[in-house]
Formats: C-alpha cells, structure tokens, sequence
C-alpha cells in the first residue's frame, strides 16, 4: 500500500530530502550539462582529426585518378 | 557529371571529415583510413551517379556508411570479445586525467548501438541536418531523430550515472515507482 505524504498542494520546500540535485543523476534524464559535455566530447574526438587535414596518400589518389568517362569517346567539344 | 578538377577539390575537401567519420564509426586509424580509400575509389568509379548540384559530402558519407556496414557484419565476432573487459578497465581508474576522460568516452560510444552511433556522429559531430543525416543511413527524419536522443541518453547512463552497469534505467525506474512489476 501507498504512503501518501502529507498534503499534495504544499510545495516544495528547497530542503526537502532527496530533491533534486543541480547535477541530476537519474538514468536516461536528458541533463543539459551532461548533454553539453557529451556533445563537447563528441566533437573533440571528431575534430581532432579533421584538424589533420587531407593526408598526402588520399590527395595523389584523387588528383590521379582517371576520370572513368574520359575513356568514353566524347562528342561535340575538342 | 565528368570529374572536373574542381570536383576533385570539393571531394578532397571532404576527406578530413570522412576520416574523423570512419575513426568515429570504426575506432580504429588504420582500418578507417582503409574505408576513406575504399570510399573514394568507388566515389570516383561512379562519378556518373552522383548529380550536379547535390550534396557532395552526404553522397560521399552514404558510400563510406554503406562499406562500414557491410565490412562491420564481416568482422563482427572477432570484435566481440574485446568488448567488455577493456571498458572495465578503465572504470577503475581515476577519471580526473583528459586522456581517461577521452578513453572513456571511445569506450562508452563503441558500446551504443550502431544504428545510434552513427546518427548520434553524423548530427552531433559532422553537422549535418536531421533530413540529410535521414538520407545518408537511409530511414525517416522521425527515426534518426530517436536514434539520436537513445544515443545521447545511454552516453549519459554509461558516463555519468554512477553503478550504471548494475542497475540500468529500468531498474532504477521501478525502485522509484515502488517495486510495481
């Protein structure tokens, strides 16, 4: 059976025992702050290796490879 | 459309991004570098396909998803062991340190599921919208909107929850309620 604890209509009080905490710990609750670090993490992970650029083996091979319709007789332009 | 010079730069440029994809994706260097390759050889092959004026990177992230995929059901029971003794691991350990903090992170993204992360990774961290990141795994908006919203709730439980492991959502969800079954 249910306690039922007190009367429903009173607020709150900021000391009640088991309030919420400014970090809130409860599983699959979308804190903002948590979210935020999550999404900085991601993006950290993710930037770290765009900074690295265009590795020179990835550049050569598409500056060198053929073009698969120049093999096609081209028609019309010279 | 022909493979003019400035279509080679825009599909250079995208390749910073398609790597941190694949690393993302796969978490391993080598093994990405070898998709990005894969992905430009056929990118280039079937240049043909891909239409004027569309999105080149989405394009580019559809054919490096795609080989992810297929070469992930290959290789998906040699990776099976490795998973969860090496994130026990660094549970452990004090997570003060950036370079735990990051390991942890890596560990924590390699355990969603692989629908979730690659959404979570394509919205999150390569910034494509909802409707193109929809595309590129090929499913509805509604669809990657939820898998983004699992991923970001799971990051969180398997991050910042404490015991987490133990006592999952479920749970802790009934022993709030009062036992109710």
């Amino acid at each position: 059976m249910k306690e039922l604890k007190s009367q429903g209509s009173l607020p709150n009080s900021p000391g009640t025992p088991g309030g919420n905490s400014p970090r809130d710990k409860r599983p699959g609750g979308l804190n903002t702050e948590i979210q935020a670090r999550i999404g900085h993490q991601l993006r950290a992970m993710y930037d770290d290796v765009v900074r690295q650029g265009v590795p020179e083996r990835f550049a050569e091979l598409v500056r060198r490879l053929d073009d698969p319709n120049a093999a096609k007789p081209t028609e019309g332009s010279d | 459309m022909p493979l003019t010079d400035s279509l080679r730069d825009d599909i250079l440029a995208a390749v910073p991004n398609l790597r941190a994809f694949a690393i993302s994706l796969s978490g391993n260097a080598d093994r990405a570098d070898d998709l990005v390759q894969e992905t430009l050889l056929r990118a280039i092959a079937n240049i043909d396909s891909f239409q004027p004026g569309s999105n080149l990177p989405a394009w580019l992230f559809t054919i490096l998803r795609n080989l992810f995929r297929s070469d992930y059901r290959k290789r998906r029971r040699e990776v099976e062991d490795s998973d969860g003794s090496y994130a026990k691991t660094l549970k452990s350990q004090p997570s003060q340190n950036v370079h735990i903090e990051f390991e942890e992170f890596r560990a924590a993204l390699d355990k969603l599921p692989q629908d979730q992360r690659e959404a979570l990774i394509l919205v999150g961290a390569s910034g494509f919208s909802y409707e193109d990141a929809a595309a590129i795994c090929g499913c509805a908006v509604g669809t990657i909107k939820s898998r983004v919203n699992r991923a970001r709730s799971k990051l969180s439980n398997l991050l910042y929850v404490e015991g987490a492991d133990d006592f999952g959502p479920d749970n802790t969800i009934r022993a709030v309620i009062g036992g109710n079954g």
